[in-house]
């Protein structure tokens, strides 16, 4: 099977957020950058898929050209394509991001290159835009499925879970399907050096996308980000809960409240 | 109009509908414009009805035995649809995981765009949205354009709050067309999650020891205390460096990763490199002598107190509780 | 003190155990890991380093962390990839010796015997070190906290921001902070990477840059999985790929000094709150790794090419680098009451932190920290283009081997003599000191090796021939022939006056000052325990006027020992003439015949005797010439304004021509010259470590007067002196395979057998200095003796190379091997 998934190169925060002096960044001088913890889940997903059912996996990203470090970390740990939609490193929006996947998933198929899954992360660390797989899967006429955390593939279906209220939603879909992960779904693997000695040699495919659109240019694009800023400061005060053996009884209702006492 | 996507249980609306609800009152207020709101599923009916008290007059209730299991591209068709037939003006909904996608699926079949999880809307021209990125550390002024102006209002940013005047709730029902591509994607059972044995790495609740246990032996009363939650035991490095614990149990950095609901600390400062490997966690609950100590910034709660009395307290405590 | 890292916690322990009180310790980090360098460390200790000063440190620094109970051995293996590298390790080895360290070089076999997982086909051996092992410095650094506090002497503030330190005339009052100001006498700057951030506060200045190291760590390893606790494997440092391979628990520790220099901005670093794990911890910057992951590969193939061992951490660790590679210890020169204990790495903070607390409080430190003091540099090596370009090109010697006398290649030219221009011409090869440009030897002398042929001892062996020029002996056994001129515009020059200076200098310095005007005294400083703090000349000039002349090594150290000790009633100044005194010494049987030829004044012996002093006016220019050597020749040294230095030069050069003059280089006047009139030198035979005694120092009476040291002084001559320096000659320099082999000193001095000389106060023998004695033919080492061994023709060895080379005791004392009666200076 082929699997693709996408990527997103986000800063690696940690401390205190600050701004590029225009707002329209992250001061991204001290950081260092990664994907999204969703998409380091779907890399790995797609790494198992492959070493369980044979085939080829590819990521792909859209971003800068020091962007190819993502995709070096997920060849390092066993995906064997990468392809970089090649952009100037300024943010593009959802629909902007999701047509120019589209325009590179339909660029592979025509050279004969199909793919029986997509992968995503639910959400991009830094957008948080929740729709880039949806919009994709409808524009390839896909089903999708968001949220997984849990996913079999056999006989050209995909049966997939999802955290619900308590339990699991369970759903099942035909191949070639879109699949957006969430964290939790596997522990990603760490590179290996051999891995990451290979990754360093490999190729990256590129390609530069259509400009992105704007506004009144097309299909309305969006949302536009205008700045950015920092809320106000909510001092993460942690609650005492009391001194000593005193404070049992206030410990075990948090578990309780938190819905983690087994009965 | 404005029209919301209420989620519902029970025959009552979800909390976080209703904040969308509020939220999307206000806004209605501000344009002189009219609340709706458009509800799924057998019991749509019935909480419907309780949504005249924040203001809605006029409810949609998708009207499919095809859609009584949730199926997000057929949802989101029929928003789509009846978005063609009422011409809102802003549709929103909750920044849940249905409220995401659902209009994410309609915002996409009109060729729309979406800002997610939205603080603040400027309506007008532009039409502008303070929305969260980064799970709300940071937040993004934008502009959205469309037609019609989708989007999700972030979860807990809005208190839940009954309209002055009640209204009265017009239902309307919506029967949308659907395709069976549509359809593809839907639940097809529900089921209980698992119990089993619990590996560190994606147990539900970490018991974390530190220097502060001591010594190899005291590490039963987190054991203990572990088995009752059904959790594991994790250490940091000083502890596996001392020869208390094996090297597989450490979390951190050079460690496991973990992500629990709860990750319970006990006699640990809280190097930073120990905080890489537990700061997915929902909750952080501290146990430490010291109230300086820097997992004290990360954690959500504290016992101040030797882990020593605290430990077995909390493991009497709760089989206090499971007996009773 | 400011800062709790490993430096900052056992300053706080060190200063309670020495008695003091009232210490606040301040981080703007929260304990135990404050975010600096101690918390991102790999915390391995090896002990062999060549400086003894640094070995001292470090092995005082293991037991103190023995004692905390902080410290596992692990053993340690220094492999060795090139025969070049054996090679070094052999003078490891004898360092090792010298300093008391057990050690031994072992076969790749042995190596893979303690080390199952290495690939030794690869290595030809390894430098094995048994007590070398791992500690945990943020618990060592919580327990002197405890420690301190419990006896009631330490305060602690984490989280607190200093903003600024209050300085009043020149003296610290205090620091402020985000919570609050602090009334303090004495501030003590142990930042790390921060210290010039603080220091400059205060108006002071650390010259040290934050520079990356990066380090990663893998696994699960399957190999250690089994293990109890943080290490059970050696240690192992891939020296010739400037690598460390180190188990920490479970994981595999791989660290690099050889990738690019990588330096920050001390202003550059994040602040702890926008840091993503902590201000020293920056995000990994794989391309400069690359390389090196592929040689950890070869080395430690079975961990690493196992695909289920993944790289789980990775960082750019910041550290500390000064320009000279050593740390940044003392009170400032700038601000009194402000001390620095910067640019510490972890094998050596708790030794360090005990010296600095001694000579805080008493002023009298155990282990001599010269090399080490902050009032060495001098105000160009306070510059960033200094400290950046010194400390990247150290950065990748950090491994490396590094001849003792190996010149920087970067940031040359910075201190010229006015005479440059003709040292040039004269094909002059520099080497630095201070600054300064100095001909080592020069080029156009190269004739007189054929001259004087195999006196010249020419060199065979690489190694002592680095560096090093036969011409340098040729220029020696001119200089004793004809007459030499030796460019010594390094020297440090400062001149004391007021109404006071005959009595603050009297209180000073050990020999007499009280002299007539026109004497020029030779005298040691001591500190109050009787340790030789310097050496160097004074001229009385005048009644209230005296001018001290010093090397320029130490020159800035020895001015800020005299200002320290100016009375507070003002009645001495210090003016620093360092910038504005040229000298050039010139030196040898015709030296009276040259200077004479080009000045009026009278310079017979009896006008103008050795050890005096006079203005003489040679070609226009009026120059003061005081008669001493250094080289144990007739002839003057004579300093001249140094805009007049040129002239001054070519004067004496033309004059120089039909008397056959040569230029000599400071090979002559440090080494060659120095040693055959068994002169001491400060660093090599004068250190704390010994005493004036020892050193064959002592004069025949003790001056009345008091000076600071002369208590201990008394004393030392009232007891039989531990060792005696002696000097050596090499009977037989032929190795093994029939090549011979110069010293070039610190080696170990043995029985004949090989067995080591330990003193009564546990002190090795080793060669406190050496070289060649061209005048006597033989190489000659001195070095400190016990007594048993120190009688004339004493049959010892010295171990070089790893091989023992015979040599006899030929002078015990201060007695010069070459014209031992002086004869010639007195002529």
């Amino acid at each position: 099977m082929n699997v693709l998934v996408c990527v997103k190169r986000v800063p690696e925060t940690g401390g205190r957020v600050t701004l590029s002096s225009d707002a329209r960044e992250i001061d991204t001088r001290y950081l260092g950058f990664t994907v999204s913890p969703h998409e380091e889940c779907a890399t790995e997903e797609a790494v198992r898929l492959i070493e369980a059912n044979g085939g080829s996996s590819t990521v792909l990203t859209l971003g800068p050209e020091a962007a190819s470090d993502q995709l070096r970390a997920a060849m390092a740990i066993g995906i064997d394509r990468a392809i970089l939609l090649e952009t100037d490193g300024q943010d593009w929006d959802p629909v902007s991001t999701s047509v120019a996947i589209v325009d590179a998933i339909r660029a592979e198929a025509a050279a004969g290159v199909s793919y029986d899954l997509l992968l995503f992360g639910n959400e991009a660390a830094d957008s948080g835009d929740f729709q880039v797989a949806i919009r994709v899967a409808l524009a390839l006429g896909l089903p999708c499925i968001n949220g997984v955390k849990s996913l079999a593939v056999k006989d050209g279906v995909a049966t997939a879970r999802r955290e619900a209220g308590g339990g699991w939603e369970v759903f099942e879909v035909p191949l070639p399907a879109v699949l957006a992960v969430r964290e939790g779904i596997n522990l990603p693997r760490y590179p290996s050096v051999p891995g990451r000695l290979r990754a360093k040699k490999k190729e990256i495919e590129r390609s530069v996308p259509v400009a992105r659109l704007v506004g009144a240019m097309g299909p309305a694009a969006g949302p536009e980000k205008i700045r950015l800023r920092l809320p106000a400061e909510t001092e993460g005060r942690v609650e005492i809960l009391g001194t000593g053996a005193e404070a049992a009884p206030a410990v075990v209702d948090l578990l309780e409240r938190i819905g983690v006492l087994a009965r | 109009m404005i029209i919301t996507f209420v989620e519902h249980d029970g025959g009552r609306a979800d909390r976080s509908s209703l904040e969308a609800l509020t939220f999307a009152r206000r806004l209605a207020s501000g344009l002189g414009d009219s609340l709706g709101a458009v509800l799924f599923g057998p019991e749509a009916a019935a909480a419907a009805a309780g949504l005249g008290a924040y203001g809605v007059t006029e409810a949609h209730l998708v009207d499919d035995s095809r859609l009584d299991a949730y199926a997000p591209a057929a949802w989101g068709r029929s928003l789509a649809g009846l978005v063609g037939t009422t011409s809102p003006a802003i549709v929103l909904a909750a920044g849940t995981d249905r409220g995401q996608e659902v209009l994410a699926y309609a915002a996409a079949m009109l060729d729309t765009p979406m800002a997610a999880n939205c603080i603040e809307v400027r309506p007008g021209e532009p039409f502008e949205v303070t929305r969260q990125r980064w799970g709300g550390s940071l937040l993004e002024e934008a502009r959205l354009d469309g037609a019609v102006r989708f989007l999700t209002i972030a979860e807990h940013a809005t208190q839940p709050e009954e309209a002055v005047a009640p209204s009265t709730v017009r239902v309307a029902a919506f029967s949308p067309t659907l395709s069976e591509a549509d359809l593809r994607v839907r639940v097809v059972a529900r089921v209980a999650p698992e119990v089993g044995k619990v590996s560190l790495a994606d147990a539900r609740v970490v018991v974390g020891g530190g220097r502060g246990v001591g010594g190899a032996e005291a590490f039963s009363e987190l054991e203990e205390l572990a088995g009752l939650l059904h959790g594991a035991v994790g250490v940091s490095r000083v502890v596996t460096s001392a020869g208390w614990r094996p090297h597989s149990q450490q979390v951190g950095q050079t460690g496991t990763r973990i992500a629990p609901d709860i990750y319970i600390a006990c006699g640990i400062s809280g190097a930073i490199q120990h905080i890489v490997g537990c700061k997915a966690a929902k909750t952080i609950l501290a146990i430490n002598t010291d109230r300086e100590a820097p997992i004290m910034s990360r954690a959500a709660y504290a016992v101040i107190g030797d882990l020593h009395s605290v430990v077995p307290a909390l493991s009497a405590e709760i089989r206090r509780r499971q007996a009773s | 003190m400011i800062g709790a890292g490993i430096v900052g916690n056992s300053m706080a322990y060190h200063l309670a155990r020495q008695g003091w009180r009232d210490i606040v310790l301040i981080d703007k980090g929260a304990l135990p890991n404050p975010g600096g360098s101690t918390g991102h460390a790999s915390n391995f200790i090896f002990t062999t380093d060549h400086s003894k000063e640094m070995t001292a440190f470090t092995l005082d620094s293991v037991r103190q962390y023995k004692e905390l109970g902080v410290f596992t051995q692990s053993g340690g293996i220094e492999v060795a990839r090139t025969p070049e590298r054996m090679e070094e390790f052999k003078r490891r080895l004898a360092s090792a010796h010298s300093w008391g360290i057990e050690a031994e070089l072992i076969s790749p076999a042995r190596i893979k015997e303690l080390v199952p997982y290495i690939e030794e086909s690869i290595l030809l051996g390894g430098f094995y070190t048994p007590g070398v092992g791992v500690v945990d410095s943020l618990r060592a650094g919580t327990l002197m906290r405890e420690a301190a506090t419990e006896m009631g002497a330490l305060t602690i503030s984490a989280q607190t921001e200093i903003t600024g330190i209050d300085v009043v005339d020149g003296r610290v009052t205090g620091v402020r902070t985000d919570r609050g100001n602090i009334a303090a006498e004495t501030v003590v700057i142990a930042c790390g990477i921060w210290s010039p951030r603080i220091a400059r506060m205060a108006g002071a200045s650390i010259p040290l840059t934050p520079a990356v190291h990066q380090m990663i760590s893998v696994g699960p390893v399957p190999a250690f999985a089994d293990t109890v606790g943080e290490i059970t494997f050696p240690i192992v440092r891939d020296m010739d790929t400037n690598m460390y391979e180190r188990q920490h628990g479970g994981d595999l520790e791989v660290g690099s000094y050889a990738h690019r220099p990588i330096l920050m901005a001390p202003d550059d670093i994040p602040s702890i709150a926008e840091s993503a794990q902590s201000p020293t911890e920056l995000p990994f910057t794989d391309d400069d790794f690359d390389v090196q992951m592929e040689q950890a590969l070869e080395l430690m193939p079975e961990i690493l090419r196992d695909e289920r061992v993944g790289v789980r951490y990775a960082i750019n660790g910041l550290l500390s680098l000064t320009p000279d590679g050593m740390p940044i210890l003392g009170e400032t020169p700038e601000v009194r009451g402000l001390w620095s204990v910067a640019a510490v790495w972890i094998k050596e903070a708790p030794g360090i932190a005990r010296t600095v607390a001694e000579w805080m409080t008493h002023g009298t430190p155990d282990i001599d920290p010269h090399s080490s003091d902050i009032a060495r540099f001098y105000d160009h090596h306070r510059v960033a283009a200094h400290i950046d370009a010194r400390s990247a090109e150290g950065f990748n010697k950090t491994y490396g081997i590094v001849h003792p006398m190996e010149q920087w290649n970067s940031n040359r030219n910075v201190r010229l003599s006015p005479a440059n221009i003709r040292q040039r011409e004269l094909g002059a090869v520099f080497f630095e000191a201070a600054g300064w440009e100095r001909p080592y030897w020069y080029g156009t002398n190269e004739h007189l090796v054929a001259d004087y042929q195999k006196l010249v001892m020419p060199r065979a062996a690489e190694w002592e021939s680095r560096w090093w020029s036969p011409i340098i002996n040729a220029e020696h056994l001119a200089m004793r022939d004809r007459v030499g001129m030796v460019d010594l515009a390094a020297f440090a020059i400062f001149d004391i006056t007021g109404s006071g200076a005959l009595d603050y200098l009297q209180g000073l310095v050990v020999n007499q000052v009280d002299v007539k005007v026109g004497r020029v005294i030779y005298t040691p400083l001591l500190n109050p325990a009787g340790g030789i703090v310097a050496d160097l000349t004074i001229i009385r000039l005048g009644r209230d006027q005296y001018r001290v002349v010093t090397g320029g090594g130490m020159g800035m150290r020895d001015k800020k020992w005299f200002t320290d000790h100016l009375p507070a009633d003002g009645s001495v100044q210090v003016q620093d003439l360092t910038s504005a005194l040229y000298t050039i010494g010139v030196w040898g049987p015709l030296a009276r015949d040259l200077v004479q030829s080009v000045t009026s004044s009278d310079l017979s012996n009896a006008a103008f005797p050795f050890g005096t002093a006079q203005t003489v006016d040679i070609d226009g220019v009026r120059t003061l010439m005081s008669r001493i050597s250094y080289v144990g020749e007739l002839g003057w040294e004579i300093y001249a304004p140094m805009e007049q230095g040129l002239r001054l030069w070519d004067a004496l050069w033309i004059a120089g021509q039909p008397l056959g003059v040569v230029p000599v280089g400071i090979g002559v006047y440090a080494t060659t010259g120095r040693l055959e009139k068994g002169y001491r030198a400060h660093g090599n035979e004068l250190e704390l470590d010994f005493n004036l005694v020892e050193a064959g120092m002592a004069r025949p009476n003790v001056k009345e007067s008091d000076f600071v040291g002369k208590a201990a002084y008394v004393a030392q001559r009232a007891t039989p002196p531990a060792a005696i320096l002696c000097t050596l000659t090499v009977d037989d320099p032929t190795s093994a395979s029939g090549v011979r082999r110069y010293m070039l000193g610190r080696e170990p001095i043995t029985t004949p057998d090989g067995g080591f000389l330990v003193d009564a106060k546990g002190r090795r023998s080793y060669a406190t200095s050496a070289g060649s004695a061209p005048s006597i033919g033989r190489h000659v080492l001195m070095s400190y003796l016990p007594p048993e061994y120190a009688v004339e023709g004493t049959k010892l060895a010295v171990e070089y190379f790893g091989e023992r080379y015979p040599v006899t005791v030929a002078v015990v004392g201060s007695t010069p091997i070459f014209d031992p009666e002086n004869a010639r200076i007195r002529t």
